[in-house]
């Protein structure tokens, strides 16, 4: 096991200088520390967990905990806190009669909370995805990229979306989305995450 | 950029997620042991590469992951159609192409 506390691994370290970036419009922050495991073929969550599966393309939440839908088979699961450790333990043996596999990616990936009036047209600038919300709407989830890194994609709320992104691409969303913000200057900041029409 | 319609996502998504599988429906002997070198060969390296519709594997990559089955025309890179994994090729009704 690496050194927790040294910056490179760090979990509560992944955003450092780089965020919270804020403007008009938009703001990015860190999301609070979260144990994130990725669990792939099972049937069934233990109840105590709090979320039980998420339907196609969708989260389940309960207990401020979440399971995200990926794949088919494969689902994310959040929840906060720092001690990634025991809940694994824990689900580890709960799940032990399934055949399945479960895999701790605390450490691989940082959460950002992009919000605002302009979040949504932020992130379209890099993700080819439809964000509308007759599209996308709140509760939905998707893997899909953002420019050239690959990202997970839930809308929270219609102006607030959480970012899953592998923690070594932290800057560079970052700076993607300060310059996108910053290629909205002068449209005007509608509420309600329909982006004002656009006259480029 | 195509929009190519995942059948485990069920929606049409950007091209740029997925990746392009090679050849579908090769099917690899049952003993390898037993067949041929040129039967062997055949199933490694040899592929029909037509002119028209063409049955493909593409993977869903930055999305669920998945890979599945395509018909698209080598001619005019049209996608008449995705299928899931396992099934069969289908016959596109001839309005489709």
């Amino acid at each position: 096991m690496a050194d927790q506390s040294h910056p490179a691994v760090a979990r509560d370290q992944a955003c450092d200088g780089v965020l919270p970036l804020s403007g008009d419009g938009l703001r990015v922050t860190a999301s609070p520390l979260a144990a994130r495991f990725v669990l792939r073929g099972a049937t069934s969550l233990p109840a105590w967990f709090g979320p039980s599966l998420p339907p196609r393309l969708g989260t389940a939440t309960a207990e401020g905990r979440a399971a995200l839908w990926l794949g088919p088979d494969e689902t994310l699961l959040l929840a906060p806190g720092g001690d990634a450790g025991a809940l694994f333990a824990d689900l580890e043996r709960d799940l032990a009669a399934q055949s399945c596999s479960l895999v701790d990616v605390s450490h691989r990936q940082a959460g950002l909370v992009v919000e605002g009036p302009l979040s949504s047209l932020c992130l379209a600038a890099g993700c080819p995805l439809d964000l509308r919300p007759s599209a996308f709407p709140v509760g939905m989830v998707a893997r899909t990229i953002f420019f050239k890194c690959e990202i997970i994609l839930w809308r929270r709320a219609q102006d607030c979306f959480h970012v899953e992104v592998w923690r070594s691409f932290v800057p560079y969303l970052a700076g993607q989305l300060a310059q996108a913000r910053a290629g909205t200057a002068g449209l005007p900041v509608t509420g309600g995450g329909a982006p004002a029409p656009m006259h480029w | 950029m195509l929009l190519i319609h995942c059948p485990y996502c069920q929606m049409d998504r950007p091209e740029t997620e997925f990746r392009n599988g090679g050849e579908a429906h090769v099917a690899r002997p049952a003993d390898p042991m037993a067949a041929s070198d040129d039967e062997w060969a055949g199933f490694l390296y040899y592929r029909s590469n037509p002119r028209g519709l063409h049955a493909e594997r593409w993977r869903h990559t930055h999305g669920c992951g998945r890979f599945f089955n395509c018909l698209r025309d080598t001619v005019s890179d049209r996608i008449v159609t995705t299928y899931k994994a396992g099934t069969m090729r289908p016959v596109p009704a001839p309005e489709a192409l």
